[in-house]
């Protein structure tokens, strides 16, 4: 284990920790203002992939398609929240882990029937092609580092929006008194389509931004979900700087156990211990603490 | 010291910067009714909580039957013979009446680990619930599905509930809440007949006209702290207390004390 | 004992499950067997969902420890059924109870990831067996035997289950009847007021959650039998979401439902791939939908059609973070 490796591998785990972050910041925002749990999450972030490599596709170029594949995503948010997310503001948590279930069983198929089952793979745009040393004898591909960027500025972007506009006051006065929000007379659906194609929009983001490494699929959502799930309950359902120091908990913890675990164990029970390591993790901290680490405290 | 029945020393709990039980320590005769009263935000919710077992106190014992019970879960409690009716009522809304009654019956037997007969047709758990209900007269309600209930009957089903387990001490948290005057009449009665049975009674309650007819003993709560506890005329002259009091509801208490001037 | 209407329909659709495959042919044989045995996994599935107020989704895990404890004990010689199903069940009851006293510590959200968690954990161990095929799974060539009776033969093999089906419904019918059922239904309609007057919730729920367990596992069991065949896929979340939904969909808090739901489910897969792979198409929105639009599943629709009224509640389920209480449809008459 050179530290050029060990280098590496934790810059790994802070950018998947920081795409961790785009996808929690946004079920635990639609959780803590919307009392919705979605489990479509990850499908949003699939789509955001698949729009990507469709708007490459057309375009030819990176700097049209990312912008386009976005706009294409928020779409298909709206048109979601409208139709499936309002009515289940109002419903219990069964109806709506059932009703998001079966978007994303929906949004898989959909995937399929447009463009097969295969896994595409999506190129690394030219510009962020190659790598730099970061620490001598460790070369790291600048495309990691930029997404990593990229997730960072986002995060700081959203901080500014939630903490210093009038928007983001909104937002966080309806996460604790949705009543009052509404007697003040803001449009409180408007607001909620608002918080949710937010939350899509960050998803998207990670999902676009993970594209070229992971290739698209149908399904690619789905364990970003439940690792996105896994951070939620880690960092505390309703809590922004929760989904932060989780997400990259986890980021960095799944990223090192994947690399020591074969190291120090060698069995034949190591993929399903390097596997199960966040899980662990998550029991580790519930024991801790029942709601997790920065539980929100609703009243 | 066999003469109290429940002890409270030194009790406190504060959440963040708001000490919302400060320094409490409060005693309950056996047989006596003792009435907890106090304005709104004195803490006597948080109090509650803590002699359920709901909220666990930063310092302090309490001590039931001369035991320790300050660890103990809510459930471990009951079973000790502390019941409690609910401010807001809490019952199970898709059982009857009498259904709802049955299981506090039930949940006095020592374990309710049996799966095979159907708990329906059990008379030793039906009987004595069909009896409680007429006790606290809802007796015509029995099989009506709890949910659809009017909220003087929920209030009613509560004290039936809470005698259900044959407790040594009943905690009644506000059971004139939300009553009419007519249905008022009728619950200050019930509560009349259970004193008359000399059962152990800690009130909580708003409503002074049932305080002062019913209470053996007062405490006043104010701020997290006792400010005053004695009988029902020691309070009446008690200067903090009408401080207290008439700096927050100064009708409700000068009327209460012209009730019973 | 009284024939109500609801009486009259279970007996009618037992009629056509006794009577209808055979007549149809193999391939409906095996239909109804498949029916059956995730009848009886999504019925355990009710038993916490509808019954106790329990969102998991990691019963699909517990089917499986009882697919691979069936299968794993076939290929190792132990063919007799008296043996193998027993120990499957005890098999699944033991993961269950480990599980369970472990993920019933938390409530809400936290429980659903926690049981989510575990299914996983579950789910890469058993890819991890490469003796016993790993990701590819293995086969058991045989069935377990009953002794004297060869289960080879499909329609055989078919009634055995449907008796053991039935016995599954009468028993959790009782069991939910018996003052243990009385515990569990308080638990879920109000579990601050059941401990309030001294049941301490921990103990019933585990207890509920292991019965549950031996159901799916016993499913399991069955369904190693049916397929001859065991692999991981038995075990994902994705299934365990299928559950919840067949539960949903036939209705929960019925028993009856579920079973209804299964078969819903698997005709709707089976006619629908006929024209089709895409299936999954149009089986998302049928979910929302029904989520979305409609009041009862098919159990409770049924009822109503037939009497009118005093249909199975919507679940209520324990969700401390939500803050409301999600109400009850309609109160049902006579507990």
């Amino acid at each position: 284990m050179t530290l050029a490796l060990l280098a590496e591998q934790l810059f790994n785990g802070v950018q998947f920790g920081m795409m961790l972050f785009l996808m929690a910041v946004g079920v635990t925002l639609v959780f803590g203002i919307m009392r919705v749990i979605n489990l479509a999450h990850g499908s949003l972030f699939m789509i955001g992939g698949y729009f990507l490599m469709a708007a490459l596709a057309w375009t030819r170029s990176y700097v049209l398609a990312i912008p386009l594949a976005f706009v294409m995503a928020a779409l298909v948010a709206v048109v979601l929240e409208v139709i499936v997310m309002r009515p289940l503001y109002r419903r219990g948590p069964l109806d709506q882990v059932l009703a998001t279930f079966g978007l994303t069983l929906f949004f898989n198929e959909a995937v399929t029937v447009i463009w097969g089952r295969e896994p595409i793979p999506l190129m690394v745009p030219q510009l962020l092609a190659g790598s730099v040393e970061i620490i001598p004898g460790g070369a790291y591909p600048v495309y990691r580092l930029a997404i990593t960027g990229v997730a960072i500025v986002a995060g700081m972007l959203l901080y500014f929006f939630i903490t210093r506009t009038r928007v983001g006051a909104l937002i966080r006065a309806g996460s604790d008194n949705r009543e009052i929000v509404a007697a003040l007379g803001v449009n409180i659906g408007l607001l909620y389509t608002l918080v949710f194609v937010l939350s899509a929009m960050l998803a998207a983001l990670a999902g676009i931004m993970m594209g070229p490494l992971l290739s698209v699929e149908p399904g690619v959502g789905d364990p970003v979900l439940i690792t996105t799930l896994v951070v939620v309950v880690i960092g505390g359902i309703g809590s922004v700087r929760g989904a932060l120091v989780g997400a990259l908990m986890v980021g960095i913890f799944d990223t090192l156990s994947r690399v020591l675990i074969p190291i120090a164990i060698s069995t034949n029970a190591t993929s399903a211990l390097v596997n199960m390591a966040i899980y662990l993790l998550m029991a580790v901290v519930l024991l801790f603490s029942r709601t997790g680490l920065f539980a929100a405290h609703r009243g | 010291m066999s003469e109290f029945l429940l002890e409270i020393e030194g009790l406190r709990k504060a959440f963040g910067a708001l000490v919302a039980t400060n320094n409490v320590t409060l005693n309950v005769r056996v047989g006596e009714t003792h009435a907890l009263i106090g304005p709104n935000g004195a803490g006597k919710t948080t109090l509650v909580g803590q002699l359920t077992g709901e909220i666990t106190p930063d310092a302090g014992r309490i001590r039931f039957a001369g035991r320790d019970i300050t660890g103990l879960t809510t459930a471990e409690r009951a079973r000790l013979g502390l019941a409690r009716s609910f401010q807001i009522t809490s019952i199970f809304p898709s059982f009857s009446a009498e259904g709802n009654v049955a299981l506090a019956v039930q949940a006095t037997e020592p374990h309710s680990f049996r799966f095979w007969h159907p708990a329906e047709q059990i008379q030793r758990l039906r009987e004595p619930a069909r009896k409680l209900l007429a006790d606290v007269g809802i007796a015509p309600l029995a099989q009506r599905t709890a949910a659809a209930m009017s909220h003087g009957q929920h209030r009613q089903l509560e004290i039936a509930m809470a005698l259900a387990t044959r407790p040594s001490m009943l905690l009644l948290d506000e059971p004139m809440a939300g009553l009419g005057t007519e249905e008022s009449r009728a619950m200050s009665a019930l509560l009349g007949g259970i004193k008359g049975r000399r059962h152990t009674i800690l009130l909580v309650e708003h409503d002074m006209d049932v305080v002062f007819q019913l209470a053996d003993r007062i405490s006043v709560l104010v701020g997290g702290r006792v400010v005053a506890s004695g009988s029902p005329d020691e309070i009446r002259n008690h200067s903090e207390v009408r401080i207290a009091y008439l700096g927050e509801d100064e009708d409700e208490f000068a009327g209460a004390l012209n009730a019973q001037g | 004992m009284k024939l109500g209407r609801r009486e009259l329909l279970l007996l009618i659709l037992l009629a056509i499950a006794v009577v209808l495959p055979p007549r149809l042919g193999i391939y409906y044989v095996r239909f109804a067997t498949q029916i059956a045995i995730y009848g009886m996994a999504a019925l355990s599935v009710d038993l916490l969902l509808g019954y106790t107020g329990l969102i998991t989704f990691g019963q699909a895990a517990i089917f499986g420890v009882g697919a691979y404890a069936a299968g794993m004990l076939i290929v190792s010689g132990f063919t007799n059924a008296f043996i193998a199903w027993p120990l499957a069940i005890l098999a699944s009851m033991l993961a269950t109870l480990v599980i369970g006293a472990l993920s019933l510590r938390t409530r809400g959200f936290q429980f659903i990831m926690v049981t989510l968690a575990f299914a996983q954990m579950l789910y890469y161990f058993a890819q991890s067996l490469r003796n016993w095929g790993g990701d590819d799974g293995f086969s058991t060539r045989r069935r377990n035997d009953l002794g004297f009776l060869s289960l080879e033969n499909h329609e055989t093999f078919y009634y055995v289950v449907l008796v053991l089906l039935v016995l599954v419904c009468w028993l959790t019918f009782r069991l939910v009847r018996s003052e243990f059922g009385m515990v569990i239904l308080g638990i879920r309609d109000n579990e601050r007021r059941a401990a309030a007057i001294g049941f301490p919730p921990y103990p019933y729920k585990l207890a509920i959650f292991v019965i549950a367990g031996g159901i799916a596992g016993l499913a399991g069991a069955l369904m190693a039998n049916h397929a001859k065949f065991v692999s991981p896929s038995v075990l994902s979340w994705q299934l365990s979401g299928e559950l919840l939904a067949m539960v949903i969909l036939g209705s929960a808090n019925s028993l009856i439902g579920p079973i209804l739901g299964a078969a819903f489910f698997l005709a709707f897969r089976d006619m629908l791939s006929d024209y089709t792979e895409h299936w999954m198409l149009f089986f998302g929105p049928l979910l929302v939908a029904r989520v979305l639009l409609m009041r009862n599943g098919i159990w409770g629709t049924l009822i109503r059609a037939t009497s009118g009224g005093e249909t199975p509640r919507e679940p209520k389920v324990d969700f401390p973070e939500t803050g409301e209480r999600v109400a009850a449809a309609k109160p049902e008459a006579g507990v």
